[in-house]
C-alpha cells in the first residue's frame, strides 16, 4: 500500500491468486526436513500412516480380548507344530520371525552398498531379502491352511473367543499383504540395480524418469517397516 | 566437500554395524520366545514381552532406518504422532474393562453361551 513498501514487493516474486495461487502456495518450494529429499519424507510419511492402520487393528483386538468373557484361545498351543513327535510351542512364528529378522538384515547391507556403487553385491543381498520375505509368506500360508482346516473361521474357532479367528485373519493377512507387495518391489528394484539403470540413466518404465540408487533405501524403509510390524504382531498377539 | 556429496546421497555406516544389530535382534527374539518357552505368567511375562519388544522396535527404527543420524524435525514429525495412539489405548483399555464388566453383569447368568450368542457364532441364531 505504502511507497516504501512497494519496490520489495517488485523484488518478490508475485503471487499469482485464485487457483493457481491455490497450487502455486502448496507446491512452492519449503523445505522443511534439510537432510532428507522429498523421497525419504514421503515414505517416512507414507509409514506413518500405515502406523496408525496397524495400530487400529491391534487396538481393535486389544479391546475385543479384553472385554470377552469367553477364555481366550492359547496362542502357544494354537501355534505348536509337532517336530519329531515333541510338541514345540511357537516354533513356527519363532522362524518366520528369525527369518523377517534375517531379511531385514540383508536388506540395511544392500542400502549400504547401494550407496557405494556395488551394484552386484547390492543386487544379490535385495534377492536375498525378497527370497527370505516369500518364504515367511509361504509359511504364513502353511500356517493359514493349518488353522483353517483345524476349524478357524473370522467368526469362530474350537477353543475359545469367537474374535480370535477375525483379529488372526486380519492382522497377519493385512501384514502379509504388506510382504507379498514388499517382495515384488523388492524384484523390481533389483532387477534395476543389476542391470545398472541407476548408473546408465535408464528411464524407468512407469514414470519415464531416471532413477537414482536412493529408491534402495527407500524400498529398505518399507521393508524394515514391515519388519517392525511383524515385532509388535509377535509380541502382542502370538506371545501376549 | 567429499563428505558433504556423501552425505548427500546418503549415510554410511560399516557393514559391522548391521551385523551387530542383527546380532541383537537375534538374541532379544530369542529371549521373547524363551518367555513362551518356559511359560512364564502374569506381569513378569507381560512385562518382559513389552521390553523386548521396545528395544527391537528401538533398534530397528534407529539404526535400520537410519532414524539416529536423521536431524530432528523429521525425528519429531514421525515419532511424536503415534504417541498419539498411546492415549487411544488407553481410552480404549478403559471401555472395554467397562464391557467387560456389563457383560459379567448381564449375562453373567448364562455365562459362555449368551456371550457367544452376541457374536454370532455358527451355532446361534441371531436375535438382533
Amino acid at each position: 500500500m505504502t511507497d516504501t513498501a512497494h519496490p520489495k514487493t517488485l523484488e518478490a516474486p508475485a503471487h499469482p491468486g485464485g487457483w493457481q495461487g491455490f497450487a502455486a502456495d502448496w507446491s512452492s518450494d519449503q523445505r522443511a526436513f534439510k537432510s532428507a529429499t522429498w523421497g525419504k519424507a514421503m515414505i517416512w510419511i507414507f509409514l506413518l500412516s500405515d502406523t496408525f492402520i496397524f495400530s487400529c487393528f491391534l487396538l481393535s483386538y486389544m479391546t475385543v480380548r479384553m472385554s470377552t468373557t469367553v477364555p481366550w484361545p492359547n496362542p502357544s498351543e494354537v501355534f505348536a507344530l509337532t517336530i519329531a513327535g515333541r510338541k514345540i510351542p511357537l516354533i513356527l512364528i519363532a522362524i518366520m520371525t528369525f527369518i523377517l529378522i534375517s531379511s531385514s538384515g540383508t536388506m540395511a547391507m544392500a542400502v549400504n552398498f547401494g550407496y557405494r556403487r556395488d551394484r552386484v553385491k547390492c543386487a544379490v543381498l535385495m534377492l536375498a531379502t525378497a527370497a527370505f520375505g516369500a518364504s515367511f509368506v509361504g509359511m504364513q500360508a502353511f500356517e493359514w491352511t493349518k488353522l483353517i482346516m483345524e476349524g478357524v473361521r473370522p467368526w469362530g474357532n474350537p477353543w475359545g473367543a469367537a474374535q480370535f479367528g477375525s483379529c488372526f485373519f486380519l492382522i497377519t493377512g493385512f501384514h502379509g499383504t504388506h510382504v507379498t507387495i514388499g517382495v515384488i518391489f523388492l524384484l523390481i528394484i533389483a532387477r534395476k540395480v543389476w542391470r545398472g539403470d541407476f548408473d546408465s540413466g535408464r528411464r524407468g518404465f512407469f514414470t519415464s524418469r531416471k532413477g537414482r540408487y536412493e529408491i534402495v533405501e527407500t524400498m529398505g524403509l518399507y521393508w524394515h517397516f514391515v519388519d517392525l510390524v511383524w515385532v509388535f504382531i509377535f509380541a502382542l498377539f502370538y506371545l501376549w | 566437500m567429499a563428505q558433504e556429496r556423501a552425505h548427500e546421497e546418503g549415510q554410511q555406516h560399516p557393514i559391522k554395524l548391521y551385523l551387530v544389530v542383527w546380532g541383537w535382534l537375534f538374541v532379544l527374539s530369542t529371549c521373547s520366545y524363551l518367555v513362551d518357552y518356559f511359560g512364564l505368567e502374569g506381569y513378569l511375562r507381560w512385562s518382559l514381552i513389552l521390553l523386548f519388544m521396545v528395544v527391537k522396535a528401538g533398534l530397528i527404527v534407529a539404526i535400520f532406518m537410519h532414524m539416529a543420524w536423521e536431524r530432528l524435525a523429521l525425528m519429531y514429525a514421525i515419532l511424536v504422532p503415534p504417541g498419539a495412539v498411546l492415549l487411544f489405548v488407553a481410552i480404549m483399555a478403559f471401555e472395554s474393562d467397562y464391557t467387560h464388566f456389563t457383560r459379567v453383569t448381564f449375562f453373567g447368568m448364562g455365562g459362555v453361551s449368551a456371550q457367544t450368542a452376541t457374536f454370532g457364532s455358527p451355532t446361534s441364531k441371531p436375535e438382533h
